[in-house]
């Protein structure tokens, strides 16, 4: 009797077997790291200070008083409110015209898509720094034009659309889910409505559109979680400046938790940061049902 | 658009600052490898020392993700248990997690292990499945797999992780080669990981090694740094083209099925 219940048991949980080295990595790098950074958060931990004191919301509070904190708050979303948008309709545009069954697509697939997987990359950083030097490539063409120059990196004005515009460059990978999701829009639909005297435009914007709303979806919301972690682009080109115009929030959070070791606050500001993340991802997913068209639902 | 960088091909072969801004074609006048030449040896160590400590963390990642990812998956699609849909929700949470919550426990927990300055940081967490994105995208794979085969090897008696080992990774294999290749690319190109937690010159991979050469050099010298930085994502290149349907096919299955 014993062993049949035991037998059931184990029957019921093995998978507990397999699932235990995750549940292990989730305990312990990523629950505990984040519960203990909200802890953190309200705390005035220093790495190398003794005397940590709980003070409640000081933090947040000193970061909502500081200017130069509050103006990051307002860069990373200039930022992600401008890399986000373009870099969409550039891979939703290029993919468009990629899906006209062209010969040597799956090349310009590739070209299109090799920024994107080393995007994360420093050297494209470090080549980004290079295109937009006041004698780099950008510059040389804008010349060829007959416009004058502009420093892109050394004005407030310009560099934190440069550091967008890496970001932009990096459409590929938006792009090869569109291509995807493009591909199975059935055809009979288009020639529906070709048939009704739809045109080009109005059968991109009445069929094609609504009919990959869930991958729009997909992609807005993993764009936007990307937009508002960036730190590379600005950290290698311009190391927040000139005049804190590309300080993000991610360069404040480094250099206050790993230059001056002020833990608390920076768990503070990565807080804020999630938060804002989360209500935006939130407000996303309850739009969903006004704008999102999910073939097996009925309408 | 792939302009950018033909260009900065070009101009790694060139002779000086001046004959690279002098030309917005690509093909050098007088090609000469004098830039590689210097960069490779410009700070204490070679830069091929940066590139191999670069390949010491990053095949142990991806080993790691590949393992664990694949169990976990299996996990989730395969077995009925208890709280099977709450973990699988909290997992799908951690996807939209942001690393840079995590980061300063992280320091600190690695800091109390005496992991600073090893890459121990960067490697173990990933034995751990914590990569969550390959685990979705696993467990995305493997929903489409026929539960029949594994059901006659069942019957023919073998036990659960022979059908892991037998059936289902052979099942899935185009997403295991998915998974490593994906992983390769984004460690190997990782930079804020090192930065967070590789202090010495010595330890330092490719990704430090460039920014340290860029900091230390007086008169800034493109065609050196676009030397280095070249040398940098070339293995990732390489990679790339070697298998660039199967990024394709990777990527579109995470987005699209998901």
């Amino acid at each position: 009797m014993q062993r049949t219940s035991w037998k059931r048991f184990w029957k019921a949980n093995n998978g507990y077997l397999y699932l235990s080295i995750w549940l292990i990595g989730f305990f312990a790098f990523k629950c505990y790291p984040f519960l203990s950074s909200l802890y953190y958060s309200l705390t005035n931990y220093n790495l190398f200070k003794s005397g940590t004191q709980f003070i409640g919301l000081g933090n947040y509070e000193s970061i909502l008083n500081t200017p130069k904190y509050v103006k990051a708050f307002v860069v990373t979303f200039q930022y992600a409110f401008m890399t986000v948008p373009l870099k969409l309709l550039f891979a939703l545009f290029i993919a468009y015209i990629l899906n006209f069954k062209l010969k040597f697509i799956n090349m310009f697939r590739t070209i299109y898509y090799i920024p994107s997987i080393l995007g994360g990359s420093i050297s494209i950083a470090v080549l980004w720094q290079f295109l937009f030097q006041n004698e780099g490539l950008i510059n040389m063409v804008i010349r060829l034009f007959g416009g004058s120059p502009i420093n892109w990196l050394g004005s407030s004005k310009y560099a934190l659309f440069v550091i967008c515009l890496l970001r932009v460059w990096q459409f590929g990978s938006a792009m090869v889910i569109f291509l995807a999701a493009l591909k199975g829009v059935p055809e009979d639909l288009y020639e529906a409505a070709a048939i009704d005297g739809a045109g080009r435009f109005t059968q991109f914007m009445k069929v094609t559109v609504p009919m990959i709303t869930p991958v729009v979806f997909f992609n807005l919301i993993t764009q936007l979680c990307q937009a508002f972690q960036e730190f590379n682009g600005p950290f290698v080109i311009t190391n927040g400046g000139p005049q804190g115009s590309t300080t993000l929030i991610s360069i404040l959070i480094y250099q206050n938790a790993f230059k001056t070791y002020k833990m608390g606050l920076a768990s503070a500001m990565a807080w804020m940061l999630f938060l804002i993340v989360a209500v935006l991802t939130a407000v996303s997913f309850i739009s969903q049902k006004y704008w999102v068209y999910y073939g097996d639902e009925e309408r | 658009m792939i302009y950018p960088m033909i260009w900065m091909i070009g101009a790694s072969f060139r002779d000086n600052n001046a004959e690279i801004f002098s030309s917005i074609g690509f093909i050098p006048k007088n090609p000469t490898v004098q830039g590689y030449l210097d960069g490779w040896n410009a700070t204490n160590y070679s830069y091929g020392h940066y590139m191999i400590n670069t390949y010491k963390f990053v095949i142990p990642k991806v080993l790691g993700t590949v393992v664990s990812a694949t169990i976990t998956a299996y996990a989730f699609t395969r077995f009925r248990f208890k709280g099977r849909g709450f973990w699988y929700g909290l997992m799908l949470a951690t996807l939209f997690l942001p690393q840079v919550v995590l980061n300063v426990p992280q320091f600190l927990l690695f800091t109390k292990m005496g992991w600073v300055d090893s890459y121990l940081p960067l490697v173990v967490p990933s034995f751990f499945a914590c990569d969550t994105y390959f685990v979705f995208m696993m467990v995305q794979f493997m929903r489409s797999v026929p539960k029949e085969l594994e059901e006659a090897a069942e019957i023919d008696g073998c036990n659960s992780l022979q059908r892991l080992i037998l059936i289902m990774v052979p099942m899935v294999q185009p997403a295991v080669v998915s998974s490593a290749l994906f992983q390769f690319m984004w460690s190997s190109n990782d930079f804020m990981g090192p930065l967070i937690y590789i202090n010495s010159t010595r330890k330092f991979p490719a990704a430090l090694g460039l920014r340290l050469f860029m900091d230390t050099e007086t008169g800034f010298q493109w065609n050196k740094v676009l030397a280095l930085s070249i040398i940098t994502i070339l293995p990732s290149l390489i990679v790339f083209f070697l298998a660039q349907d199967q990024f394709v096919e990777g990527i579109s299955a995470g987005g699209v099925k998901g």
